[in-house]
């Protein structure tokens, strides 16, 4: 049983994790008040980008991904990769067309 | 049988092996809603104007409620494994049924949204829906399809957690054999992160 | 000491909690999951064989020769499904990754056994739901495999069960690549590094990548054509402002991506028999491995190539027909290497490598069709023709159905601890290999000719094309129907084989017993070597000891 397999996962105190909340809960009062200011096509990059630095305090924090191996981090960028490239492809579509 | 050399590793357990396989089932959760947001992107993208005007039926308050609750039952989720991690059973089990509480929360704000669009017509199908311009009928489309999906995975969370809970109670789920609340952990922590996205995407661009 | 003994027992006898049936569908052991799945997927590949008899027959003349346009379409979609979703695509990973990828690495298991045999069990659910589609009233699908919008959403024909059955069947696959992902990072025997690896582990391991990332975005879009059925959602219908051609570019993100599932596999059993008949180290170990990866990271990135002529912008064509020609260089590297490889060897012809030969054959020809079906002009000239049928025809069974029949072949002994007849296989290996050809190599012509695909009737004009290839079907067809009926009366009353090694290979599975222990290895071997690893002087040995 005592094999060091299941014994690196370190875990963090009550205090960090409720610390992150108030961080979320913050980006997530920003994120409402910015929403009523029209900055043009910024508006919904400013969105992204927002709810992509609370995805990343939830994926590094919540989700432990900040004490796993790297090799966990090369997947989850394997997995990002493949995301946003089909996005990217797809628009090589959709920026240069107008159908219907 | 346990005992002889070689039945020992059969029982071996190995709890990056756990997470690398849960991480591998999220990233096939995160594509499934990556279809979804790839279509919202190329509709949006078509009919700007449509999606604002559509948008404007939405409840930015339910809405930004709804990702506090949500935001709340991760924290939770993740309180509750700091505690069986610290051996305290009661207060995990607390924790996570503090998290049930929320996502519960969660569903009835829900059905009181969905509530009200099905009172005022709009739903898929109806004929006032269908009266409107094609951008809004796909506003609304991905809409219902994208927060039902999402709905469905916060039930679909529910029940896991409740399983949790009969695990922890059992001690099936212990201070140093915690990978299935860590994995149920995982599973919460993605549907909150789906919500991160869908909230400004849906609520935000009036 | 008795548990010991109970252990090292051949797994075919190998008692566990259940016995009988049970102890086979209830067993988490990845190899009895293996035959599951190969006897499974041999009963839908028979199934799909036959419907694509049938298809033949009714083309050997112009107007019906034996069924109604109706019941054609039926077939070719019952066709497609089939072997798309229930053999090539589960196909070689799931029969012959389960059983050998954990033996290869020298691990007693995969690294989930229980998920294993879930997804069997959604491969078994999957199948009925499709078998379902044919039988409940209303009719079987009609759309074709690749069910598009909006045919699918006005059909009144039982679309959604066998879309249900795609979905599930995804599910099935996504959970044999986490499977075989987290197995390969976590059991490697001790010493094994990543570039000891046997090269068939890197293609089941780059192809499991492609199973998890791409599979849930078909699944999502089959469910919606599903909503949209009932729901009238509107997401691709254009008739409530959906986009059609947005359909088609999610359906391909999975289901090009899907087409190296089927074949990379394929090729890393090729890699696997090559050596062991030529005796000879593989040449380029190195290149082949990363051609494997550079094969599934570029494969995910040249989808709309199947919809050069569906409408998308002009800037999306030239980049995706860019795209598709730099996708055949890893392929091309691999076939550069087998055939280096058998370069000076001293070449052993067995039924494995005439399968493997074959395929290298077979693999060129719809390979390097399909480059040019990557040109823009002449895509557009060959679009929905039969050319793209007897392309994918020879990729998907000239190559990945060769390969998997190479496979069969080459560790039909190690599983079964039987050995089949090689002069009859021998002999059906010719009759598969000239009726494999006869029957699609008049394709490529009448396609070039423009005879067009899926299509029920024909111009006079084609007829002898078509009769050629209906020939073809029929020394085909019964070939392949002697094969399973041979490998299966030798799995029965096949001559016994206990030699470890019996072809004289290098890797694990022919170190340890014919058949395989229970959990494969008494003790996890360490690994020091390179897989193929030919000395020269000891090859005379290794060739005695094989015969």
């Amino acid at each position: 049983m005592n094999d060091n397999t299941h014994i690196d996962h370190k875990s963090h105190g009550y205090g960090v994790y409720v610390l992150i909340w108030f961080a979320l809960m913050a980006l997530t009062g920003i994120t409402v008040a910015v929403a009523g200011i029209n900055f043009g096509a910024l508006t919904i990059a400013t969105a992204l980008v927002i709810a992509s630095v609370k995805t990343y305090l939830v994926l590094t924090v919540f989700m432990h991904l900040r004490s796993e191996t790297m090799v966990f981090k090369i997947f989850i960028l394997v997995a990002l990769f493949f995301l946003i490239i089909s996005f990217i492809l797809l628009f090589t579509d959709y920026s240069f067309i107008v159908r219907n | 049988m346990s005992s002889s050399e070689h039945t020992i590793s059969h029982v071996h357990r190995d709890d990056v092996a756990s997470r690398m396989g849960m991480w591998l089932f999220l990233f096939t959760e995160l594509l499934l809603f990556g279809g979804m947001f790839i279509l919202y992107s190329v509709y949006r993208y078509n009919n700007p104007e449509a999606f604002h005007l559509a948008a404007k039926e939405l409840n930015t308050i339910i809405g930004t409620f709804n990702t506090m609750i949500l935001l709340t039952s991760s924290l939770t989720m993740a309180l509750s494994i700091t505690a069986i991690q610290r051996n305290n059973k009661s207060l995990s089990i607390f924790f996570q049924m503090m998290t049930v509480i929320l996502a519960l929360g969660f569903m009835v704000n829900k059905y009181f949204e969905w509530g009200a669009k099905f009172h005022h017509g709009i739903y898929p199908g109806s004929d006032q829906l269908l009266s409107k311009p094609a951008g809004e009928i796909l506003f609304f489309g991905l809409y219902y399809v994208m927060t039902g999906l999402h709905g469905l995975h916060v039930l679909i969370g529910i029940c896991l957690i409740l399983l949790m809970i009969y695990y922890t109670a059992k001690e099936v789920i212990t201070q140093d054999n915690y990978m299935k609340l860590e994995s149920a952990g995982l599973y919460w922590h993605l549907v909150d992160i789906i919500w991160i996205f869908l909230f400004p995407l849906f609520y935000l661009i009036t | 000491m008795n548990s010991q003994n109970k252990n090292e027992v051949s797994y075919l006898e190998f008692q566990g909690k259940h016995k009988g049936l049970l102890g086979w569908l209830m067993s988490t052991d990845h190899k009895r999951i293996g035959i599951l799945y190969l006897i499974s997927l041999m009963i839908f590949l028979t199934v799909g064989i036959i419907f694509g008899l049938l298809m033949r027959l009714e083309m050997l003349t112009p107007g019906k020769t034996i069924m109604d346009p109706q019941t054609y379409n039926a077939i070719f979609t019952l066709h497609g499904v089939i072997m798309i979703f229930l053999f090539v695509v589960p196909g070689l990973p799931a029969v012959f990754g389960n059983f050998f990828l954990p033996i290869l690495i020298g691990a007693k298991d995969v690294a989930f056994p229980k998920w294993n045999l879930t997804s069997w069990y959604l491969y078994v659910i999957g199948g009925l739901f499709a078998i379902v589609s044919i039988l409940l009233p209303g009719g079987p699908s009609d759309t074709g495999w690749t069910f598009y919008i909006p045919y699918s959403v006005r059909t009144g024909t039982n679309v959604t069960f066998a879309l249900f059955a795609a979905f599930i069947l995804g599910f099935s696959s996504i959970l044999t690549g986490l499977n075989f992902i987290t197995t390969v990072h976590r059991l490697r025997a001790p010493g094994m590094t990543w570039f000891k690896m046997p090269l068939s582990i890197w293609s089941f391991y780059s192809t499991a990548w492609i199973q998890v990332l791409a599979t849930p975005i078909i699944g999502i879009t089959l469910l919606l054509v599903a909503i949209e059925r009932y729901f009238k959602v509107g997401l691709f219908d254009p008739a409530l402002g959906g986009d059609p051609v947005l359909y088609q570019h999610l359906f391909w993100i999975y289901s090009h991506p899907a087409v190296y599932i089927m074949i990379l596999p394929a090729m890393g059993v090729v890699s696997e028999i090559i050596p062991v008949f030529a005796r000879r180290t593989i040449f380029g170990y190195h290149f082949i491995a990363m051609s494997s990866v550079a094969i599934a990271l570029f494969g995910s990135l040249v989808w709309a190539h199947h919809m050069f002529t569906a409408g998308i912008s002009d800037t999306s064509q030239f980049i995706f027909s860019l795209l598709t020609m730099i996708v055949a260089i890893p392929s091309a590297i691999k076939v550069f290497n087998w055939v280096a490889t058998l370069y000076k060897g001293s070449i052993d012809v067995q039924v494995p490598l005439l399968y493997v030969l074959a395929f290298i054959f077979q693999f060129t020809i719809g390979g390097l069709t399909g480059v040019m079906q990557g040109v823009l002009s002449i895509d557009i000239h060959v679009h929905d023709t039969s050319f793209i049928v007897a392309h994918f025809h020879y990729v998907m069974f000239g190559g990945t159905g060769f390969g998997f029949f190479a496979a069969l072949h080459y560790w039909f002994p190690k599983m079964f601890g039987r050995m089949y007849n090689k002069k009859l296989a021998v002999r059906t290996f010719w009759g598969v290999f000239t009726g494999f050809n006869v029957l699609y190599f008049p394709m490529f012509i009448m396609g070039w000719l423009g005879m067009p695909r899926r299509y029920y009737d024909y111009l006079l004009e084609y007829q002898v094309y078509h009769v050629i290839s209906t020939i073809g079907s029929w020394i085909l067809v019964p070939s392949l129907l002697l094969m399973f009926g041979y490998l299966l009366y030798y799995v029965l009353k096949g001559a016994k084989v206990t030699e470890k090694n019996v072809w004289g290979g290098e890797t694990l599975e022919w170190q340890i017993d014919t058949p395989p222990i229970h959990e494969n290895f008494i003790n996890i071997p360490t690994v020091n070597e390179k897989p193929y690893e030919y000395k020269s002087n000891d090859l005379e040995t290794q060739f005695s000891e094989a015969r």
